[in-house]
């Protein structure tokens, strides 16, 4: 359970505005966020992930204490090692696809699962600027999930993928999401149809 | 032809790139990563000598390594080291003169990897110093090229601070600035033609080599 009650100063194009989220996210749930460009959607999964400090409030995820301004706990992002999908995608350019996916685990027989899954296999030896947008989008979903994350934060993680392949892929990594118990948050413009991909909605104002 | 300053300059450029290789990038990397008025006023300070004149820092040099005074004494007295007029002081006046060379290309490349692939490896569980070693250096290492040749190329063609701190001893501080500067002197034009036109080739060869390996370089996702 990722217990979020924070809040924080965010710089917009309009000027300062305050970023307040309260929720609780419940174990191995898919919740998608949604909210208008400039919210803090991205400010908030970075939020959770150690990589912006909350001005002040308290993350708590199954009783254990990431962040709390008054006693001014803040663990790490290496401590916290959730699995980020960064919404630009944040490859590592001297890298092939496999070494990205090698780079977050040991277990080999994991990795080909990951390339059998993100439909990468016959893209193991190339580096990130030799793959399409939709091919770095993937890897960035697979290196993710590399760690074995108990919790995944996806921001706009299938923006660049066709149709056809964004369902197939939505509809395989919600079974290994699933099978795996991870807890996970989307952020998305682009509300996932009922019963596709998020079991509750999250929307930000 | 005495080609002795040749090979003392080369030594020289190889010895002062190497140790600027090794303070210059974790210097530039912890640069790179806040803008804090302290270092700001490092910056500022790792940029003089770009636009100090070289007889300036020389002549401070000279008057801090002299054994007369206070350092230059308890260095000699302690250490038995002497920096003035020394292959030593030459080393350590080409480190500071050559400081912007490497760090300041360095951190520019430094930062212009973008911010969210350190924090995919920081969120990959990977700390500071494995995210540079793995992810950083490797992706700035045409950068780290250009400014370890260019460091290389600037210390071989010093004169200025070389003259003041290290004076003009064969082989040991007569370099290759040097023996042109002293061979007019001694209107000796045939022995300074030859320094020069060696000191033209291989600066413009490694000037040469830096376009060629930046020209073949694909563009990379940074750009």
């Amino acid at each position: 359970m990722i217990a979020v009650n924070v809040s924080r100063r965010i710089k917009t194009y309009h000027g300062f505005s305050m970023l307040k989220v309260d929720r609780v996210f419940e174990n191995g749930s898919i919740t998608q966020v949604l909210g208008v460009s400039g919210v803090g959607k991205t400010t908030f999964l970075k939020m959770i992930a150690g990589l912006i400090i909350p001005g002040s409030g308290k993350i708590v995820v199954n009783q254990e204490v990431w962040y709390d301004s008054a006693a001014s706990v803040n663990l790490s992002p290496q401590l916290r090692k959730v699995g980020f999908v960064f919404q630009d995608y944040a490859l590592f350019p001297n890298m092939t696809v496999e070494k990205q996916l090698q780079y977050g685990t040991d277990d080999n027989v994991y990795v080909q699962a990951l390339l059998d899954m993100g439909r990468m296999k016959p893209y193991v030896g190339h580096k990130p600027k030799e793959l399409s947008g939709g091919q770095q989008q993937r890897l960035a979903i697979l290196r993710a999930l590399s760690t074995r994350p108990r919790i995944v934060l996806m921001d706009e993680p299938f923006s660049a993928l066709d149709k056809v392949l964004r369902s197939v892929l939505i509809q395989e990594l919600k079974v290994l999401i699933k099978v795996a118990g991870i807890t996970c948050l989307v952020v998305t413009h682009d509300a996932f149809a009922a019963g596709e991909f998020a079991d509750e909605t999250f929307e930000m104002f | 032809m005495d080609w002795t300053p040749i090979w003392l300059s080369i030594r020289l450029s190889f010895i002062t790139t190497l140790i600027l290789l090794v303070i210059g990038l974790p210097v530039a990397y912890w640069l790179s990563l806040t803008n804090s008025v302290p270092k700001l006023i490092l910056e500022a300070i790792i940029t003089m000598p770009l636009v100090l004149p070289p007889s300036v820092l020389g002549f401070y040099l000279l008057l801090a390594f002299s054994p007369q005074n206070s350092l230059g004494g308890w260095l000699q007295k302690n250490f038995d080291v002497q920096m003035v007029f020394s292959f030593g002081g030459l080393i350590l006046a080409s480190v500071i003169y050559s400081l912007p060379f490497m760090i300041n290309p360095v951190k520019s490349a430094f930062m212009q990897v973008p911010q969210s692939i350190s924090e995919a490896s920081y969120t990959m569980g990977k700390t500071r110093r494995q995210t540079l070693f793995h992810i950083l250096i490797p992706n700035i290492k045409s950068s780290i090229f250009t400014a370890a040749v260019l460091t290389f190329a600037h210390t071989l063609g010093e004169f200025g601070v070389v003259l003041m701190i290290g004076g003009n001893i064969p082989g040991v501080t007569r370099v290759a600035s040097i023996a042109i500067y002293d061979s007019v002197e001694r209107m000796d034009y045939p022995a300074a033609n030859n320094y020069s036109l060696v000191l033209f080739a291989l600066t413009f060869i490694i000037v040469l080599s830096v376009f060629l390996v930046n020209r073949k370089l694909v563009k990379s996702p940074l750009e």
